[in-house]
């Protein structure tokens, strides 16, 4: 990874210089380039803020660790189990992925050490130079592995997200993996292909009000060097890019970019959807899917009445274990593309080839995106509300070694909340479900066959999951 | 290159406390003594056998790593705390006789929760032994594992307040403690059926006379007393009206459907005690009832509150419970 200071002839040219009134109205009119606004431009500009909250989290990631192997073996009180499942987990759900798109990536410890060892430096890159730097196999390109990833984690969910140990290996596990994919692949192998949380992260990032996006093609076309590619620690290309899915927000492009032509904008939601895709790729359709089988599962084992199903979840190796497993697994990798596939043939009047059947896929899929975003959101409200106020009690008392930190006594009283509660999860998912209809009418809108009709099945297949998440978390 | 060495010197910081700070505290926290409770079924408390010195205090941490437990120790004037899941109960314990002190569980944890036991060493000088008083069922020679009923029983709750209304002399012999200690009721109702003078009264007051009696060797505060040791310790496989009907009665009912409480030095647990049943109430002395309780049910799920109990404790939970069979109450 080149970093611009190694350019030798690329100069950045001062700010004041760059802007003209030509300029000015090359910018997108309805979209705010944050990075032109005179005191937040600093902020990104500089690396040692993004670098101290990137520490912030590096510390926090090694705590949480020592925390789930050496700490009480409570869930509800070892900081590993509240900080990465309750914690963090909302604040992804709720924060970063709605109102930032891929923002987490931007901060995540996991793939530090890695980059550290692949550029030689931490700030500067040094002389001595970590990694085999191989292309990442042609054959594993795309999410599909991510998808398998978020399968795994869903095949194990009951133990790891109660059990501090199990928690406390898995995190460094997933640390021992990506520090060992960079060693051996060139840039964010780990971040691009493996990470499951990057996966559904860059999906629904193209519903979200951030985006990083070229100004002026013009300057982009005429400029041999591309410094934003040298600079892109993922090896993505920012001047190509037409959603938001791989884009980590780590700023490196915005700062090498010589002709300051690159912004971060705020955008209206949901802007990356509803145009039709030229692809015939449907991992992204595969892991919408996924994630979809996944909360509808996650809300019933995790929320619902059904203790033995919750026992089957948990007794990993069992009899009902395996049939758990069976039946999550039928339910994503069989019953819902099945449907899906099946909703997208009978909007597409059942006269279609393969091919552009696999394009009609692929288009669609952007219907399950606002979908799943807000089940996921709805999900999370609904298990993780009540229990924010345990935050407070491992923060005072992270080990359960009897500390009080913030001076206060134990066993604090739980506060209830189930009503906000539940009128707040049955809002998400009219959003989710409303927004789905709007993207799928602004498809059948764009569409080449100005049918009506596209729209009905995909729309149906939104209500049906809709009304079966509200069953789940409320009624 | 200054920046390069500013970074590398703000991650290692960032590391170097994320790792000391609890390095630290593991380290202090393991000077002290940290004692685990776990469900007796998944291992009981950790660590099981402590010691300690005479007159030096012993501080102990107490947390558990499932549910709520409890901690006291047996046969010493301290108030039970409470041990919390992931939480840690700070307890000074101060001795001032040698001996093996058991401690104990005293929230309902789990059916074997009475199992939750571990001992406390307590070295030091003995100024004098203490000879060990035999419990008096050994004394008196009984067999507190046979076979035994009653051959009568009252036709209603034999009331102690009706018996004082009849207004009879008891022979002093039957009105002593050791008497009471070591017959049980219906060797009483025999013994005043089978005197002449009495032949005015009807079964059942004679019944009522016995309760009289046997209320005259009960205090209320003693009662009060085994209302609570019983709700603590009892309830929960006893049931709250001793009826042998309590929340883990079901779990300990032998395999093989026997509900009846009938003794036996069996391997299997066994159905609880029914303190209301007269049959055998009735034909139970306190001596064998105090047996019961200190030497526990050889298997049969009874546990031994020997080391729990004081003897005091242990005459206040039998004194309890003849109220399943008699009203103890002065008048109504």
């Amino acid at each position: 990874m080149t970093r611009l200071q190694d350019i030798p002839w690329a100069e950045e040219i001062p700010f004041n210089g760059q802007l003209d009134k030509s300029h000015r109205r090359l910018q997108f009119p309805d979209r705010l380039n944050l990075y032109r606004v005179d005191w937040l431009r600093p902020l990104f500009k500089s690396r040692w803020p993004q670098f101290i909250l990137r520490m912030l989290t590096l510390a926090g990631f090694v705590f949480t660790i020592l925390a789930g192997l050496f700490g009480p073996q409570v869930g509800s009180h070892n900081f590993a189990i509240i900080f990465v499942w309750i914690a963090w987990w909302t604040a992804l759900k709720l924060v970063f992925i709605p109102f930032g798109g891929r923002s987490w990536c931007s901060i995540c410890p996991i793939p530090l050490a890695g980059d550290w060892l692949q550029q030689g430096g931490i700030m500067e890159p040094g002389q001595r130079r970590f990694g085999l730097n191989l292309r990442w196999p042609k054959r594993l390109r795309g999410s599909w592995m991510q998808s398998g990833a978020f399968l795994l984690i869903g095949l194990f969910s009951a133990v790891t997200l109660t059990n501090p140990q199990v928690t406390g290996w898995v995190l460094l596990a997933i640390f021992g993996l990506a520090v060992g994919m960079s060693l051996v692949f060139e840039k964010r192998a780990f971040c691009t292909s493996l990470c499951p949380i990057g996966g559904f992260s860059g999906m629904y990032a193209q519903t979200s009000p951030v985006e990083l996006r070229i100004i002026e093609k013009d300057i982009c076309a005429k400029h041999e060097v591309k410094s934003c590619y040298q600079a892109c620690p993922w090896g993505l290309y920012p001047l190509a890019f037409r959603d938001s899915s791989a884009c980590g927000l780590c700023m490196e492009c915005l700062r090498a970019c010589p002709s300051d032509n690159l912004a971060l904008n705020l955008r209206p939601f949901s802007s990356d959807l509803g145009r039709q895709k030229t692809t015939s790729r449907l991992d992204e359709t595969f892991l919408a899917l996924v994630m979809l089988g996944s909360v509808v599962t996650f809300a019933a084992v995790f929320t619902g009445p059904w203790g033995w199903l919750k026992s089957a979840a948990f007794e990993i190796g069992s009899l009902p274990w395996v049939r758990y497993a069976f039946v999550y697994l039928a339910l994503n990798l069989l019953l819902m593309p099945v449907i899906f596939i099946g909703a997208v043939w009978a909007g597409e009047r059942f006269s279609v080839s393969w091919n552009s059947l696999k394009r009609a896929i692929a288009t669609q899929a952007q219907v399950l995106l606002p979908l799943g975003l807000m089940s996921w959101i709805a999900f999370t409200v609904s298990f993780a509300l009540p229990k924010l106020i345990l935050i407070l009690g491992v923060l005072n008392d992270p080990f359960g070694w009897g500390w009080s930190i913030l001076g206060l006594n134990q066993s604090i009283q739980k506060v209830s909340i189930s009503g906000p509660s539940m009128v707040l999860q049955v809002l998400l998912l009219m959003v989710g479900l409303f927004w789905s209809f709007s993207v799928a009418r602004k498809l059948a809108a764009t569409s080449a066959k100005k049918s009506q009709g596209t729209k009905l099945p995909i729309m149906a297949f939104s209500l049906v999951f809709t009304l079966l998440m509200l069953w789940l978390l409320v009624g | 290159m200054r920046k390069e060495w500013l970074a590398r010197g703000i991650v290692i910081l960032g590391l170097a406390l994320a790792v000391t700070v609890p390095a630290v505290g593991w380290w202090q926290q393991k000077q002290g003594i940290v004692v685990h409770a776990h469900m007796a079924e998944t291992g009981g408390w950790d660590p099981e056998n402590l010691t300690a010195e005479v007159g030096k205090p012993l501080h102990l941490q107490l947390t558990s790593d499932d549910v709520t437990h409890g901690f006291a120790v047996g046969q010493m004037d301290m108030p039970a705390v409470d041990v919390m899941p992931g939480e840690m109960t700070d307890v000074t314990l101060v001795f001032d006789k040698p001996g093996k002190y058991t401690f104990y569980c005293t929230r309902w944890c789990s059916v074997n929760h009475w199992r939750m036991r571990g001992t406390i060493e307590v070295t030091g000088t003995q100024t004098s032994i203490e000879p060990v008083k035999p419990p008096l069922y050994v004394t008196l020679g009984l067999d507190i594992d046979a076979e035994h009923h009653a051959g009568t029983t009252p036709s209603e709750i034999p009331a102690a307040w009706r018996g004082a209304l009849l207004n009879r002399a008891i022979p002093d012999e039957y009105k002593s403690r050791d008497y009471y200690l070591s017959h049980a009721p219906i060797d009483l109702w025999l013994g005043l059926r089978s005197d002449p003078t009495n032949s005015d009264l009807t079964d059942q007051n004679l019944w009522d006379l016995v309760a009289w009696v046997w209320q005259s060797k009960t205090t209320p505060d003693e009662i009060q007393a085994g209302r609570e040791l019983f709700t603590a310790n009892c309830a929960a496989c006893h049931g709250e009206k001793g009826a042998g009907d309590g929340v883990f009665a079901d779990q300990l009912a032998a395999k093989t459907g026997n509900s009846n409480s009938s003794h036996t030095r069996g391997e299997q647990t066994q159905r609880p005690a029914d303190f209301t049943d007269p049959t055998h109430m009735l034909s139970t002395s306190p001596a064998h009832l105090q047996g019961k309780i200190i030497r526990g049910g050889m298997g049969t799920g009874m546990p031994y509150w020997g080391p729990i109990f004081t003897e005091h404790q242990t005459w206040a939970l039998v004194a309890y419970l003849w109220t399943f069979q008699f009203e103890l109450e002065a008048l109504p």
